[in-house]
């Protein structure tokens, strides 16, 4: 697009405001160094002598909410079932597209509906049967996710199917290789781009999912990094912010250090996933 | 293959399907029957016929709910996506990829509404209490609380899909209106916005279907303080299920009657996107 005059400008403009964004993050990890009563009386001053408790915060916070084990259960419940909704869903996206029978289409019209329908909708009911199953563990909620979350990956992984040339897998047939050798040595590997695109966007909302969790897991057993942080609110007693600052931070450091690491192949994928959605 | 494949149905989409049926068609199947009901186990129930919705349209909280829902969803909607847009706009034009920024302005996206709305809620009471206030002070305090956070959240996923769009407009159309001695508005409002139109839909459809079902941010930041008058429509229908014994039913009503309005948009963002294909 065309050049403007005053780029330079611009620049600082952008500097500023990306100062700004960042800004409450800043401001969270300063105060994560307070004694909880200065971050209470004001939060926008520097940890002083008198103020500074080291870190006293973190140590509370990973102890009223057993911070590691959290953050150990999230780690197993969204690797586990995003590897499960790519393994699953690619095989069925590629059924689905390739059969193309009555009950592939209604397969697919139903999993379009599942996109539509939000999560208030089966809640009570979807808590009650996966406590009747048994799912309310880590591994439990790898099926509920893939139950709850297949529309999305099925409706990115059938558009992508839709483009792959069917002369790839008529060759292989050729060659003797049956549905299953097919789908994982022909197939698999040009579904890549959707299938990072499809892992991201579930990796996203996986690690981040509150209610889900909160509602199916045994609590007593287990928790996610969003569930210990709502429990450090508690009840209606007050709430200790000074380990509630200790375990802001701790929530941030992998969510941040994943997106440092991968920031590129994220924003790729959010925009394709919004396209095609 | 096309002889082959079906008789392998069972291994392909069996897993998917299984899933499915337990963690989404039996629970929906269920809760659409559990609306006609009364119950406080889902195992003993008695028919009601319409006498949850009936409820529901009584119940003045949920009316509040639904209207400062609606307005939230709107608001929200216009400042995203013209802010997005704007951002977006110069970035492109101006400082021509960069990546930093870009980097910046989308990575309150990966961060939780749990956290994020604790984060807010530090700042927001830090800034409220220099006039004696904090965020809990008023449902209109809440309101504008809630449209900040949103903002900062989703402004920087709204601007990526807009670069990606601004983007692949063509150079030489613009470079060709530029001989032609269009203004640089003119190029804006009649070649660029036109072009960038698909993105727009699905940035405006996004936003607000994010709108009203944002949950995590409401519970963290103000959970529907005060007196419940700043409840968004997620979290009213699960402070009926959870907050008060014998109103399961009524909650179930206003889950389903929460799914028609969030089909409804995606029903008219289908019918815009539609309509834009067969004119292109």
């Amino acid at each position: 697009m065309t050049e403007t005059r005053r780029p330079r400008a611009w620049t600082v403009f952008f500097s500023l405001l990306s100062v700004a964004y960042v800004y409450p993050i800043v401001l969270v990890l300063i105060n994560s160094f307070k004694d909880k009563v200065f971050i209470a009386d004001n939060p926008f001053t520097l940890p002083t002598a008198e103020s500074f408790v080291g870190l006293g915060n973190y140590e509370r916070g990973v102890q009223m909410t057993d911070f590691f084990a959290s953050f150990g259960w999230s780690l197993v419940i969204t690797v586990g079932a995003t590897a499960l909704i790519l393994l699953c869903t690619s095989m069925s996206a590629w059924w689905i597209v390739r059969v193309d029978n009555l009950f592939a289409k209604s397969l697919y019209t139903s999993f379009l509906f599942n996109l539509v329908v939000p999560f208030q909708m089966v809640m009570f009911t979807l808590s009650w049967f996966t406590d009747l199953l048994g799912l309310g563990t880590p591994f439990g909620l790898w099926i509920v996710y893939l139950g709850f979350g297949a529309g999305l990956a099925v409706f990115i992984f059938t558009g992508f199917v839709k483009s792959i040339p069917t002369e790839l897998e008529e060759a292989a047939l050729m060659d003797g290789c049956g549905p299953v050798r097919t789908f994982f040595w022909v197939i698999l590997p040009v579904m890549k781009p959707a299938i990072v695109t499809v892992g991201i966007l579930q990796v996203m909302w996986l690690w981040n999912d509150y209610l889900l969790p909160y509602l199916t897991l045994d609590l007593k057993h287990y928790k996610t990094i969003p569930i210990a942080v709502q429990y450090l609110k508690g009840g209606y007693g007050s709430v200790d912010m000074g380990a509630m600052m200790g375990v802001l931070v701790l929530a941030m450091v992998p969510v941040i250090v994943f997106y440092l690491a991968s920031q590129r192949h994220i924003i790729r994928g959010v925009v394709s996933g919004a396209v095609k959605g | 293959m096309k002889k082959i494949l079906p008789r392998w149905g069972w291994l392909f989409t069996g897993p998917t399907l299984v899933a499915f049926l337990i963690g989404f068609v039996i629970p929906f199947v269920l809760g659409v029957y559990l609306s006609f009901t009364r119950f406080t186990t889902i195992t003993r129930t008695t028919w009601v016929g319409l006498a949850n919705y009936a409820r529901v349209f009584g119940d003045s909280v949920f009316l509040h709910s639904l209207w400062y829902t609606a307005a939230f969803s709107v608001v929200t909607t216009l400042v995203i996506n013209v802010a997005a847009f704007a951002v977006a706009y110069m970035l492109v034009k101006a400082i021509k990829g960069s990546n930093i920024f870009r980097s910046v302005f989308f990575m309150p996206n990966l961060i939780g509404g749990i956290v994020l709305g604790y984060i807010w809620l530090l700042l927001l009471n830090g800034v409220l209490s220099l006039w004696a206030r904090s965020i809990t002070y008023s449902e209109t305090f809440g309101f504008w609380g809630m449209v900040v956070l949103m903002c900062w959240q989703q402004i920087g996923y709204m601007m990526v899909i807009y670069i990606a769009g601004l983007q692949s407009v063509p150079e030489d159309v613009i470079e060709a209106a530029k001989v032609d001695g269009a203004s640089n508005r003119t190029i804006l409002w009649r070649i660029i916005i036109p072009l960038v139109m698909p993105s727009i839909t699905v940035c405006t459809f996004l936003t607000l279907t994010n709108g009203f079902k944002m949950f995590d941010q409401n519970l963290a930041l103000t959970n529907g303080a005060p007196s419940r008058m700043s409840e968004l429509l997620a979290l009213n229908i699960f402070n009926t299920f959870y907050g008060r014994p014998g109103f399961e039913g009524v909650g179930q009503a206003k889950a389903v009657i929460f799914l028609l309005i969030v089909a409804a948009i995606s029903l008219a963002q289908n019918y815009f996107t539609r309509r834009r294909e067969s004119k292109a």
